[in-house]
């Protein structure tokens, strides 16, 4: 059992048992706590996996970002009531059956269709090859690699297609997305209120 | 069992993917099912990432895949918790039980 294998058994034990936990807890701060743990334990999946920019960008975004913007909802909704909501032990029930019945059924699957040992890219252990964020940024402006490794594909080598449209797309949404949600939650006179 | 493969983290992925479809499908609160699409999607990201590193033609494609799905889910949490807040201001509840006026 080398290294690489107990920092996944290691990684993944956590991220599995944080997300579980964000199932069970009743409590919903708790389970935005969980919820934190969650992510950062993918962020680590993704650095094991070698996806070093990835992993940051799961950080900034996800911990950083919208975490903060969970944990601020929880804090504007969070009265009384409605920290804790009870679930019924039948609805318990159900879903505990559904979800094993689910996660069997993904199980199966996964093992029918992908053997277990299947070998990784083994350039992406060099750093000197691995997928930094220079090769993220070439694929998404579309330049052509200096070094094709066309061995990977194995046949001729992929005309290189660019996402630089895609991520214009996404980032336009995105501001578009930011401005609704602005408008959205803005702070309106309540009816009926006088107005100073 | 000693050499970690493509499965381990599918397995992975499908675990988070579950908690994240029952967290939906049980929070009363409505937050509560905003973390469960946040799981789900976690999940969905831990596959594009293993298979961008166990399948040479996905290489690059993986990844950015990912990075799309990370902002479009920055996205999706920022309009969705104004629409918790919006909803809060007028009903003065986030139990998703509670939203019941187009029921036919």
């Amino acid at each position: 059992m080398d290294t690489q294998a107990i920092l996944f058994w290691l990684v993944a034990l956590w991220t599995g048992l944080c997300a579980v936990a964000v199932l069970v807890t009743q409590n919903i701060v708790r389970a935005a706590a969980w919820l934190l743990f969650t992510l950062a334990g993918a962020a680590g999946v993704f650095f094991l996996l070698g996806a070093d920019f990835v992993a940051a960008t799961q950080l900034i975004v996800y911990v950083g970002g919208i975490l903060v913007l969970v944990v601020f909802g929880v804090m504007l909704t969070a009265q009384g009531p409605f920290i804790t909501m009870k679930v019924s032990a039948a609805e318990w029930a159900i879903s505990t059956v559904v979800g094993l019945l689910l996660f069997t059924v993904l199980a199966i699957c996964i093992y029918n269709g992908f053997s277990p040992q299947t070998p990784a890219n083994e350039g992406m252990n060099d750093p000197a090859t691995s997928m930094s964020s220079v090769v993220l940024g070439e694929a998404f402006l579309g330049i052509e690699d200096a070094t094709p490794q066309q061995n990977l594909t194995g046949s001729k080598p992929r005309t290189q297609m660019g996402y630089l449209l895609p991520f214009e797309v996404v980032s336009v949404h995105l501001l578009i997305v930011l401005i609704g949600a602005a408008y959205l939650a803005r702070a309106k006179r309540r009816r009926g209120a006088a107005t100073p | 069992m000693s050499d970690i493969g493509l499965a381990h983290y599918l397995i992975l992925g499908a675990v988070l993917f579950v908690s994240g479809a029952l967290c939906m499908a049980m929070k009363r609160n409505a937050i509560g099912v905003l973390m469960g699409v946040e799981l789900v999607l976690n999940g969905a990201n831990i596959n594009f990432v293993a298979f961008a590193r166990f399948n040479p033609a996905f290489q690059v494609e993986g990844q950015i895949f990912a990075l799309f799905v990370i902002v479009l889910a920055a996205a999706e949490a920022a309009i969705a918790l104004a629409i918790v807040l919006n909803f809060y201001n007028n009903h003065m509840t986030v139990d998703v039980d509670t939203a019941e006026e187009l029921k036919g």
